[in-house]
């Protein structure tokens, strides 16, 4: 294990870079979704703080730093103040292992992929410890409603990342990025980014999966006591995480800087397409998040129990059996999206009679109560004889 | 001086017995918690060190240490289920209160 | 170098290990068993068992650690006016010692053939190979133990409320 200067001085400005990298991206992020929130609602977004409102991330930065800081007067100060930093850290270090091109990374390490997933799932004991600290019942709530959701959507995501595993047979980028020479992982298996992309918006938190931190829901939810420069750090981590998303849908289903023009590119080329496809698919993100109404919490649980998780097993064996059996990469498609149609065709059932849907949800929900004798006519009550009571009345 | 095995020993062992003391002395069940999985990492890292130190391509050590993660997250679940719904029966976690099987 | 790791590394798992067993705020101790968990994640990597550090982050880290502050929170056992020591910690503390003092004799007694400190790790492959290949069994069994502790876990953490409950329904 002997480490040299030069060594040392290398990783120094591999670290320096991707930081400036990072942050850059991060910031950019701000900007873009404003300005294209505003455009899908039909207004400019942004355009009073320099040309085109570019330098409105700066003024939310000097904004946000000016704010008072304000703590809750409970006991638990270090946990509030070291929360912020356990989220915000995680989505950084993960940084560690994506390579922009074939040689612009710190580490390839052999087991990117695991890293990645492992340490993004220690941003979760700081949103929780986020929400205990601030000493405050809706803080309280968001957290443990933010647990409950990461919690959740971690296992298609993993399982997606397995999936890409095996089909590439190796756990480091750029490996991943090689096997997509001849035809990205989208084409070969099309469900798998569909499913990344929606338990990855509910890692990160994004509409319409942020319901912890909603102002309408949970007043903020584990971030309703912090304050200005606090606040701002998880507002960052949370555009931080979005990239991250953007850059892995890159790498790991678009084929990375390789696809479709192969290897020969100048390496400013290569990066410009991997940040492309990465801005292509934060876009779609944004778009998304313009687009849908936030879910409930027990919808947003049903969709990764029910259905998320199921159709990312089933991939997941359609690919093991694809692998064991050497079939052509085509049949992956075509299975992938067989197992995609079923949920389309339940849902499109359902939408179709949704008279049909409700009555056989009420069918077994229902609680038939028989009749008490009434012992005399003196508690004069409205209750009907027999009633069929319903658990819950949820809307469609 | 170059790292032996020894020194890996002596720290799972200084880990051991901190886990040892915790299950001993602390009140709390889930402190208690706490402290078990303090003595199955030290478990972990002895394995992991013999592992390494004797023939790293023998993977047995570093696949029983799999097992004994996968072994103690199954018994903190559990265990903490349990916790909880003593505590909700009975409104305290304090071990030495839980003694209603006692002579 | 890996000498001057392996102190930083074990210190720092040390001190969070005692952080752990002799804090007075729980959750600080819940916190002190992060930090020493990830000081383990560490140590692997010096011993070439990275996988085996990223499972130590993913699982204790990512989940044990969630679980322990749930199950804390939950249990509202942050008032800290209680004693968190039993009465007998001074015997507890001498049991520890005289633990240590036999292992950490035996560790020294023994060490004689086992000091090739291997410069090279292991791949994932053959991690996989081994345990897919020689302890496929066990690994079985040890997807059904983790199957048994969820459903005994829904069981047991699930029906606790005796009051009233939703007619005829359980």
């Amino acid at each position: 294990m002997n480490v040299t200067l030069s060594d040392a001085v290398d990783l120094g400005i591999r670290l320096f870079a991707l930081f400036n990298v990072v942050a850059l991206g991060a910031v950019s992020l701000v900007w873009l979704e404003r300005r294209f929130l505003g455009r899908l609602q039909g207004r400019p977004g942004p355009n009073r703080v320099g040309p085109f409102g570019l330098l409105q991330p700066i003024a939310d930065a000097i904004k946000l730093m000016s704010k008072e800081d304000v703590a809750p007067g409970s006991s638990q100060r270090l946990i509030f103040y070291a929360a912020p930093i356990l989220v915000f850290v995680p989505a950084f270090v993960v940084w560690l292992t994506f390579p922009l091109a074939r040689d612009l990374v710190v580490r390839n390490m052999e087991m990117g992929l695991f890293f990645f997933v492992a340490i993004s799932t220690l941003s979760i004991v700081g949103l929780v410890l986020a929400g205990w600290s601030s000493n405050s019942k809706y803080a309280i709530l968001g957290g443990f409603r933010a647990a409950a959701q990461l919690v959740s959507y971690e296992i298609p995501i993993i399982t997606m990342i397995l999936v890409v595993a095996m089909l590439s047979g190796s756990l480091d980028f750029v490996s991943v990025v090689d096997a997509q020479s001849r035809v990205p992982f989208i084409l070969v298996v099309p469900l798998g980014l569909v499913i990344f992309l929606i338990a990855g918006l509910a890692e990160v938190g994004r509409t319409p999966f942020d319901i912890y931190f909603a102002e309408s829901e949970v007043v903020g939810g584990p971030f309703v006591e912090y304050s200005g420069a606090h606040w701002a750090i998880f507002f960052l981590a949370e555009y931080v995480n979005t990239f991250v998303l953007g850059i892995l849908g890159a790498l790991l289903f678009l084929g990375g800087w390789r696809w479709p023009f192969g290897e020969n590119l100048p390496q400013l080329a290569s990066v410009a397409l991997l940040m492309g496809k990465a801005y292509f698919i934060v876009l779609v993100i944004f778009w998304i998040r313009g687009t849908y109404p936030r879910m409930r919490i027990d919808q947003l649980m049903e969709v990764a129990w029910k259905w998320l998780i199921p159709l990312s097993f089933a991939l997941f064996l359609v690919t093991a059996f694809q692998l064991k059996f050497e079939w052509p990469w085509w049949i992956l498609t075509i299975m992938s999206l067989a197992i995609l149609a079923v949920p389309v065709l339940v849902q499109s059932q359902k939408q179709r009679n949704p008279a049909l849907a409700l009555a056989a949800r009420y069918a077994a929900n229902a609680v038939v109560v028989e009749a008490k004798p009434r012992p005399s006519p003196a508690a004069a009550e409205d209750t009907p004889p027999a009633t069929s009571e319903t658990a819950e009345g949820t809307s469609a | 001086m170059i790292l032996e095995l020894a020194h890996f020993q002596i720290l799972a062992a200084a880990l051991f017995c901190l886990g040892l003391y915790g299950v001993l002395a602390r009140r709390s069940a889930v402190m208690v918690l706490m402290a078990v999985e303090l003595m199955l990492n030290a478990v972990n890292i002895n394995l992991v060190a013999f592992s390494a130190f004797r023939d790293i391509s023998i993977v047995t050590g570093q696949v029983i240490a799999i097992f004994v993660i996968t072994v103690a997250a199954a018994e903190i679940g559990l265990a903490l289920a349990v916790i909880m719904r003593l505590y909700r029966r009975r409104g305290t976690v304090n071990v030495d209160e839980i003694d209603w099987m006692k002579g | 170098m890996g000498l001057i790791l392996f102190y930083i590394l074990g210190g720092l798992t040390l001190v969070a290990a005692l952080g752990v067993v002799t804090t007075r705020n729980i959750v600080y101790g819940a916190l002190f068993l992060l930090v020493a968990m990830s000081g383990v994640a560490g140590l692997f990597v010096l011993l070439f068992a990275e996988f085996l550090a990223l499972v130590q982050l993913l699982i204790y880290g990512g989940a044990i650690i969630i679980v322990i502050l749930f199950a804390l929170m939950l249990t509202r056992t942050t008032d800290f006016s209680v004693a968190t020591e039993h009465r007998r910690w001074p015997m507890a503390a001498v049991i520890s010692l005289a633990l240590f003092g036999l292992l950490a004799g035996a560790a020294i007694g023994d060490s004689g053939d086992y000091n090739t400190y291997q410069r090279s790790g292991i791949s994932i492959e053959e991690l996989g190979k081994g345990l897919f290949e020689n302890w496929a069994v066990p690994f079985e069994i040890a997807s059904i133990v983790l199957l048994v502790a969820l459903i005994g876990a829904i069981v047991i953490g699930r029906s606790g409320e005796e009051e009233g409950g939703e007619g005829d329904q359980g």
